[in-house]
């Protein structure tokens, strides 16, 4: 039978190792990302045939230990502490960095212990040599009793090799490299026996990790700690001293097997040192990390938009063409104004959040990103957060969702909690269409002190509020969450090198491949019932929409057109969401909205771009979602009740307000709730962010008015 | 410490932070060379067992050195 199984192979080692270009190189594009049932953990598995064997790997996250601390490392410590687990490995390779190896043999030894096939892969063979480094390769496999493979992950060499060896079923190593420590023995034996483990190892990790391992029940989890306590150990005992012991086992080891060490300082490593003289210098570090900001600033609002138009333009042109070339029902109706539009208020984000991610992932594959944490940690830190968040909030720019995923690096949970919380107040691509309107309508277009645009401050001046809203919500939140979790920022600054663009091209699919999935269904799901709200009424209202509309506008000589756009409002006006509008009407008022904005604040719940949508279907636009005929309608809209414009400065300030503290986004909820488990933070984050935008909006109206 | 300087690690203060450090390559009796401070003199950059490291200045202040 064992021939006809898939072989199971799962890919370990530290950060940086090289890993996922080894990933990327074995399975191409025939991966997988998903997450590991339970946690938020990215779990990327592919698939590839060596020779007739179907072999399955999954990229584990980097990790240098089995002592699990952060969500990913709990996640490795639980699939090699399950036997029954779908993802328990065949065989693990391990990929060490052959400029480092000491750091990299560290989970190699632990693996080793716990009886399971390795096969040991050194990368970055090349560096090494230029180190003047010259490694025994059969001494080293000898001495560890496991197949050693030299491969260069980035041009691909010596791939074929380990292909070759995966397929050969590696057997476990023969050797014990840390000797448990005797008193802990007898509770060694008690567990290995009572949970059938294979290795002395695995049920020392058992009484190490007990917390960690989700697949044991509570009842199996007292088990352990009654017998832990029975001979005075806890975790954690030990847990010291076994490193220090691997560490002098690795060091005997690399005596034996470096053949020389001519240049301990060679070319590479001295020109990232003097890179980072200047990249981490304080002045021009900060300069040039401003001035990559202000890039992909551009790169999202300038270059990307190019894209975007085009297809905002084909979704809207193919939706007009189905609408007439479909047969008249609400089914088909749904599919031309519901389903399509919804679709396309999805895939006009791609560009902006691929070339967000272009960049992102160019910055850590240089190694960059790591000299960004370490900038910007002590700053970061008076607010609450990390070094680490940085990423998170640069991605919001463009998208809440990925840059929320982006979270998953920050190890401590009360700084992750916090990025994930005030993630959402930066101004994302979804925010754009909704300001560039409302600036246009309200604001003057004049220029102050000679050569600032108005417009364009205020638009500026909203990216900025939105910011601070972020910083300072975070700020308070510091005092407000306890967690006893220490924060710390314990991190390898690797090495500069030129990205592998292979890896940027995965990360940019990855992402957009999340974006969509994730927020997309919740997109898609919200805008077919907010088609529904919009279409149906209660009562024959709605069907008597035509007729109604005939005899009000009987004297005003309509064309053809002018009058199905008056019905649309009519329609939209009894529809239950114009209900709904006007049923919210009062508790808007004091921000200076009628029913109508009411309508449209429903229905950008889901998504804040679709306000502009909606905007142009109440006021009788039809379908148009183009900015100069919106403008020229909304500037006549007339306040009833002060016979002046409808929208003042102080509506357009209020609504713009609004609209950068409100959190109006289902699919950042539902992220929320997946990333933090449960509806708590959500709810929190929808009322703070809700109550928030009221309040200021509020006053902002209060004071203009 | 001050950048450029060597010393030589004899043990850690914090029980919490050690085994991290350890792991990491912290060892008892190996070098560690300061390297370059961030701009607001935290964090800061070490050489240890071979390769470079950011840790923050109170994360640093758990290993004692010996110069």
């Amino acid at each position: 039978m064992a021939e006809t199984k898939r072989l199971r192979i799962a890919l370990a080692g530290k950060p940086n190792s090289g890993k996922s270009s080894l990933f990327n190189q074995l399975t191409g594009l025939n991966q997988k990302i998903g997450n590991f049932p339970g946690v938020t953990v990215e779990k990327r598995t592919g698939s590839m045939n060596i020779n007739g064997v179907q072999v399955d790997i999954m990229d584990l996250p980097g990790i240098y230990s089995l002592y699990a601390r952060s969500l990913d490392e709990k996640v490795v410590a639980e699939i090699f502490g399950n036997h029954n687990s779908e993802y328990y490995p065949d065989e693990v390779v391990v990929i060490a960095d052959a400029t480092n190896l000491k750091n990299s043999f560290l989970l190699l030894t632990q693996l080793i212990d716990l009886g399971l096939p390795v096969i040991l892969v050194l990368n970055m063979m090349d560096l090494a040599a230029k180190a003047g480094q010259s490694i025994d390769i059969k001494k080293l496999s000898f001495a560890l009793d496991v197949p050693v493979v030299m491969i260069n992950a980035r041009s691909g060499e010596g791939l074929d090799d380990l292909k070759k060896i995966l397929t050969e079923r590696a057997k476990a190593s023969s050797r014990k490299v840390y000797k448990i420590e005797n008193e802990v023995m007898p509770a060694v034996t008690r567990i290995k026996d009572h949970f059938h483990l294979r290795s002395d190892y695995e049920a020392y990790q058992f009484l190490q990790q007990t917390g960690s391992l989700v697949h044991l029940t509570e009842e199996e989890k007292k088990h352990i700690y009654r017998i832990a306590t029975d001979i005075g150990f806890y975790p954690g005992k030990y847990q010291g001293a076994e490193t220090i012991r691997r560490y002098e086992f690795i060091q005997d080891l690399l005596n034996q097997v470096f053949i020389k060490v001519a240049n301990p300082n060679p070319q590479w490593k001295k020109t990232s040192y003097a890179i980072d003289r200047v990249l981490t210098h304080k002045v021009w570090g900060y300069l040039i990390f401003l001035g990559i900001l202000f890039l992909i600033f551009q790169s999202i609002f300038a270059w990307a938009q190019i894209p975007m138009d085009f297809i905002d333009e084909n979704f809207a042109r193919m939706s007009e063409w189905l609408d007439n070339s479909l047969p008249e029902g609400p089914l088909f109706d749904l599919i031309s104004q519901g389903i399509l539009p919804g679709i396309g208020g999805i895939v006009v984000f791609i560009p902006q959040i691929a070339v967000l991610f272009a960049f992102i992932s160019i910055l850590e594959e240089t190694g960059y990103m790591a000299r960004v944490v370490f900038l910007m940690d002590k700053i970061m830190r008076r607010f609450g957060l990390n070094g680490k968040s940085v990423v998170p909030l640069m991605s919001g720019w463009a998208c809440a969702i990925p840059a929320i995923m982006a979270t998953r690096t920050i190890e401590n949970w009360k700084d992750r909690l916090i990025t994930i919380f005030v993630t959402p107040f930066m101004s994302c691509s979804a925010r754009l269409p909704v300001f560039t309107i409302l600036v246009a309508l309200t604001i003057p277009d004049k220029m102050i002190w000679g050569f600032m645009n108005l417009q364009g401050l205020v638009m500026m001046g909203l990216y900025l509020l939105g910011f601070l809203a972020a910083i300072i919500s975070a700020f308070v939140m510091k005092f407000i969450i306890k967690v006893k979790e220490r924060s710390y920022l314990i991190m390898e600054l690797p090495t500069y090198r030129m990205p592998m663009w292979k890896n940027v091209g995965f990360t940019i699919v990855d992402k957009t491949k999340a974006f969509v999935f994730e927020a997309g269904k919740v997109i898609l799901a919200i805008s077919i019932v907010l088609w529904v709200l919009a279409s149906f009424g209660p009562g024959d209202e709605m069907q008597r929409a035509e007729e109604v509309v005939r005899d009000e506008s009987y004297n005003l000589r309509l064309t053809e057109q002018g009058f199905q756009d008056r019905v649309a409002a009519y329609k939209l006006e009894h529809s239950y969401a114009g209900k709904i509008g006007h049923v919210i009407e009062p508790a808007i008022r004091p921000l200076g909205y009628d029913w109508k904005i009411g309508i449209a604040l429903i229905t950008s719940f889901a998504a804040r771009e679709v306000f502009v949508g909606t905007i142009a279907t109440i006021y009788s636009l039809g379908s148009t979602e183009d900015e100069l005929t919106i403008r020229e309608r909304l500037e006549n809209e007339v306040n009833p009740e002060t016979g002046g414009p409808r929208f003042t400065m102080a509506v357009g300030f209020s609504l713009l307000i609004f609209y950068t503290f409100a959190m109006q986004c289902m699919s950042t909820i539902a992220i929320v709730k997946r990333e933090t488990g449960g509806w708590k933070w959500p709810m929190i984050q929808l009322g703070y962010m809700t109550g928030l935008a009221y309040i200021s909006a509020f006053i902002a109206y209060q004071l203009l008015s | 410490m001050r950048p450029g300087e060597i010393a030589v690690i004899s043990g850690f203060m914090d029980d919490e932070i050690s085994t991290k450090l350890l792991e990491m390559g912290f060892l008892p009796g190996s070098s560690v060379t300061y390297n370059f401070a961030a701009p607001f003199g935290d964090p800061i950059c070490v050489s240890v067992s071979g390769f470079d490291l950011s840790l923050r200045i109170a994360e640093a202040s758990t290993i004692s050195i010996l110069k």
